[in-house]
């Protein structure tokens, strides 16, 4: 699966998620995702299968045809890992 | 230090300022940009890009309750990577929602995608830790925190 994580950059917030998504995929062990980090202007237009953003960019992001897990606190694992989880579940299972 | 692998290593007490009196979330931004300006690692305009960039996009930088991570693209004026840290002595509103108010600045600087990473990965591990972050918060120096991020270097 392709998952972007997206911020008005492309290398703070969004990099932050990949590095934090990636720890979660090794501790899980689980395996076959690319993460790519992605700035807002960049990113529209790309086709992946997953978004994950920060809440705060919802405003950005509205209308958005593929799915997209908000994520309110970026340095938690948990949180993380459980939206993130059930996301990939649900979308695989279509 | 144009490898800022190691947090500590780009951290050093001239990028850290502790219990700031500001009023605004721009004057906290404002503060933690100038440390970076004072210590060569952007030009003073990047201060005002990374106020900007709240302004347009929102504050997202919010990155955890309490935490923000401001910061502006390479071409606002960063000359090398690296970071800023200041805690304030009483928190402001950045207009967050689930994150505000916040009470710590972490200003950072990069002149690409890829040298701030480790660094990057250090100080948000860190800060994923409550004891760290109340710790941080606790630190009343500048002492304080270079030892606190030593420890807590040296328990990973």
């Amino acid at each position: 699966m392709k998952i972007a994580t997206i911020c008005g950059m492309g290398f703070g917030t969004s990099m932050m998620l990949k590095l934090f998504i990636e720890d979660v995929f090794k501790a899980k062990g689980i395996t076959g995702h690319q993460v790519i980090p992605w700035d807002l202007g960049t990113f529209k237009g790309q086709q992946v299968d997953l978004v994950v953003a920060p809440t705060d960019m919802k405003s950005h992001l509205k209308g958005s045809e593929t799915k997209v897990v908000y994520i309110k606190n970026l340095v938690d694992k948990q949180e993380i890992e459980e939206k993130i989880v059930a996301a990939i579940k649900e979308l695989e299972s279509k | 230090m144009n490898n800022a692998s190691d947090l500590l290593e780009s951290l050093t007490r001239d990028h850290i300022a502790v219990n700031i009196n500001v009023l605004s979330w721009e004057e906290a931004v404002e503060c933690s940009g100038r440390l970076m300006v004072d210590t060569g690692l952007t030009q003073k305009y990047y201060i005002e890009a990374m106020i900007n960039i709240i302004k347009s996009l929102g504050p997202y930088c919010v990155i955890a309750p309490g935490i923000a991570l401001p910061h502006a693209r390479p071409e606002d004026g960063v000359i090398q990577t690296g970071f800023s840290l200041i805690t304030l002595a009483q928190p402001v509103e950045f207009g967050n929602k689930a994150n505000d108010p916040v009470d710590i600045v972490i200003g950072l600087a990069a002149l690409d995608k890829k040298t701030h990473l480790t660094a990057l990965k250090e100080i948000a591990t860190y800060l994923s830790d409550d004891t760290f972050n109340h710790n941080l918060r606790a630190a009343k120096t500048k002492k304080d925190v270079l030892n606190l991020l030593d420890s807590k270097r040296k328990e990973t």
